[in-house]
């Protein structure tokens, strides 16, 4: 890979600039989706690459997600290592007997002979006002797929890194893209990246360990600011993998804090914090002074907008948490 | 019922190079230039895939094979379409295209894995130039359209070089075609004209559904919607199938784009050998299609009008044997596969909380077993 932009960037850059490198590196990637050639996708993320590198490697396709991702298997057959954009969440769906059918199982079913090194990009999670199928966390379908990695940046310089990372994976990656932190402001990019299916401790604390994803990250870390005030240290973890998920990075630090706190928007019931709860429970049930507990979207449709920043995990229903997790 | 029963005569608009009863005749658009010898081949072909089929029903009533598909009726349609292939273009089968496979150069015995039980395909689409089965009913046609998308992008199509032009024939059934993913690779092949050719097999059952319950229209009308051509070919003339695909190949090849092709045939058969067509269908329906069958045909033109005689058909016939017994013995020798192999292949690299699965497995395993 080559030396990282030097300006601060914002993720709809980052990702661009990231699928231009991969794009240099692999003349196999091709990038196709809805409207990603001319307009550069709704979320400009493809942004000038069609101009760049041809229509046969940008390719704007019919609307049809099935086919999206159907034609995806074929070209990876044919030795291509295409690109998808499902333009929003909740339209991954008409394509889902062919991620989890054909897409995660081809390299199983040929029994390792042909890889499907396809990487769908899913612009995810609410937060932005949007009508409704705009603003669904679907990692958790995917999650629970045999044959899938599902993973989710927070910031710009993990979207660089980890759509590059992802492309280059011989396996499928489901890449989630919280779509509220494309323009949410600029960061540097780090010199090198982190693993991806690694865990991060963003910030480190003694007292009470918070673990998630995506668009949440950012609300963690606001938390961690309000709660230091209090003196109350939460050591705060991008789990940036929601399969593989990094344990160990979990383990450890909740080995010293005795209490986790798992945030996403997917909804509460049989989510990523259902998993990583059960996993600590396993493995680290001695250490904990409190039963793991869960900032969530709720069981419900994802509501209205009007209503959105109510049900999302916020800034207050984490902060109410924490007051719960260490009352024990 | 009896409405579902058809007309013995063919279709008016149906391609048919080879009659019932094995005279060659003329068709204003399509010829085959082929000799008897060729012919002759092409009859080995059909006897050879049908005792493919008939071992595999046995296997499967003798529990062997959990489940077999069986071809019997479609002889034709396979023979002709697959021999319509050149070495490096490409077949996406549906689960039935034990034929195809056969002119694929694929062992019989590679695809009994996955009605054995012993694997899930197992094997490498590349080898052959022939995909794994698919069982999601018409999922393998966004497949082909996406291999043909490849082929566009490698530049091996429309060069006139008969070694690097590619094309890709797409299988699937009269039930598929009411399918999603068939109308959007329709709709993708059409849009960006791809070297691909839609080979439907109309044998008029979707396992109890006619085909009346799919469409209003011929099937192979529905191609002129999508803007490219569609043709009804008689899908028990292995000779006017082999020239229809054989055209259809070469205009994909020359990029000229898709064809959808409609082998209009019968599956003699249950869907498979789980189904029971009694409780749907009438037993006098294919009673008629046998007076179509597509080897009798063959073999009445080969005696009749080629001069072969009793040897060259008793060779076929040991030669049939000998494959029966290749299958039977090949069959129960099938490995089976061991237990931790589950955990193999899922991913490319194994995460690490499936290697502590594999592992407490393997312990399991050691400790029941010991």
């Amino acid at each position: 890979m080559t030396a990282p932009i030097t300006q601060p960037v914002t993720m709809a850059k980052a990702l661009n600039e990231g699928l231009r490198k991969a794009m240099e590196a692999d003349d196999k990637v091709v990038i196709m989706g809805e409207d990603v050639g001319k307009l550069g996708g709704v979320f400009r993320i493809t942004d000038g690459l069609q101009k760049d590198f041809g229509e046969h490697r940008v390719i704007d396709t019919p609307l049809a997600e099935s086919a999206i991702i159907g034609t995806a298997v074929g070209l990876a057959i044919r030795g291509y290592r295409p690109v998808c954009e499902i333009q929003f969440d909740g339209f991954v769906f008409p394509g889902f007997d062919q991620i989890v059918n054909q897409v995660a199982k081809f390299h199983n079913r040929s029994a390792g002979m042909v890889k499907m090194p396809i990487t769908i990009r899913i612009p995810s999670g609410g937060g932005i006002g949007a009508v409704e199928h705009h603003s669904e966390s679907v990692e958790t379908y995917f999650a629970h797929t045999a044959g899938l990695k599902v993973v989710a940046c927070s910031d710009p310089s993990d979207a660089y890194w980890m759509i590059q990372d992802a492309i280059a994976d011989d396996d499928p990656v489901i890449f989630i893209e919280p779509k509220r932190l494309y323009h949410a402001g600029k960061a540097a990019i780090a010199d090198a990246p982190t693993p991806l299916y690694q865990a991060r401790v963003t910030r480190p604390g003694q007292h009470v360990t918070v673990a998630g994803y995506a668009g949440c990250v950012p609300t963690m870390l606001e938390a961690a600011k309000v709660a230091a005030e209090d003196g109350i240290e939460l050591e705060v973890i991008d789990l940036r993998s929601v399969s593989p998920l990094d344990t160990p990075t979990v383990l450890e630090s909740v080995q010293r804090t005795g209490r986790l706190i798992v945030v996403h928007e997917a909804p509460r019931s049989f989510g990523p914090g259902a998993e990583l709860a059960a996993r600590v429970t396993e493995e680290a049930f001695y250490s904990l002074e409190a039963p793991v507990l869960r900032v969530a979207g709720y069981d419900t449709p994802y509501p209205p907008s009007r209503l959105e920043h109510e049900w999302l995990p916020n800034l207050d229903r984490i902060l109410d948490t924490v007051d719960r997790i260490l009352e024990y | 019922m009896s409405e579902h029963v058809r007309a013995v005569h063919p279709e008016p608009d149906m391609v048919q190079l080879l009659t019932p009863e094995g005279q060659r005749v003329t068709h204003p658009e399509y010829s085959l230039d082929i000799s008897d010898d060729d012919i002759a081949g092409l009859y080995r072909d059909l006897v050879l895939v049908r005792r493919i089929d008939t071992e595999a029903i046995a296997l499967q009533r003798q529990g062997e094979l959990g489940l077999w598909a069986s071809l019997l009726g479609q002889e034709a349609a396979q023979i002709g379409s697959g021999r319509a292939l050149k070495p490096h273009d490409m077949a996406f089968p549906t689960y039935r295209e034990h034929g195809v496979a056969w002119c694929r150069d694929v062992d019989p015995l590679t695809l009994l894995g996955l009605f054995r039980g012993t694997n899930l395909g197992g094997f490498d689409p590349r080898e052959h130039n022939f995909n794994l089965y698919t069982i999601v009913i018409g999922a393998q046609t966004l497949h082909a359209t996406g291999y043909a998308m490849g082929i566009v992008r490698d530049g091996a199509v429309g060069t006139g070089d008969p070694q690097r032009d590619t094309a890709v024939l797409a299988f699937f059934g009269d039930g598929a075609s009411s399918q999603g993913d068939v109308n959007e690779a329709f709709v993708w092949a059409g849009a960006a004209n791809l070297p691909i050719v839609f080979f439907c097999q109309n044998n008029q059952w979707a396992i109890s559904e006619p085909v009346e319950r799919q469409s209003r229209v011929p099937l192979y009308q529905r191609a002129l919607g999508f803007g490219f051509p569609g043709v009804r070919v008689d899908g028990n003339d292995v000779l006017a199938c082999l020239a229809v695909t054989r055209r259809a190949m070469d205009d994909a090849r020359s990029a000229q784009g898709p064809t959808l092709i409609e082998a209009y045939t019968y599956r003699m058969n249950p869907h498979t050998t789980n189904d029971d067509p009694r409780r749907y269908r009438l037993g006098s329906e294919a009673e008629t299609w046998k007076l179509k069958d597509p080897i009798e045909r063959v073999r009445a033109y080969l005696a009749r009008e080629a001069g072969f005689g009793a040897d060259f058909f008793a060779d076929v016939e040991a030669e049939s044997l000998k494959l029966a017994e290749h299958i039977r013995r090949g069959c129960r020798e099938l490995p089976d596969p061991t237990p931790m192999s589950v955990f193999e292949n899922v991913h490319v690299t194994m995460p690490a909380e499936l290697r502590t699965q594999r592992d407490e497995f393997v312990d399991f395993v050691a400790e029941v077993g010991a």
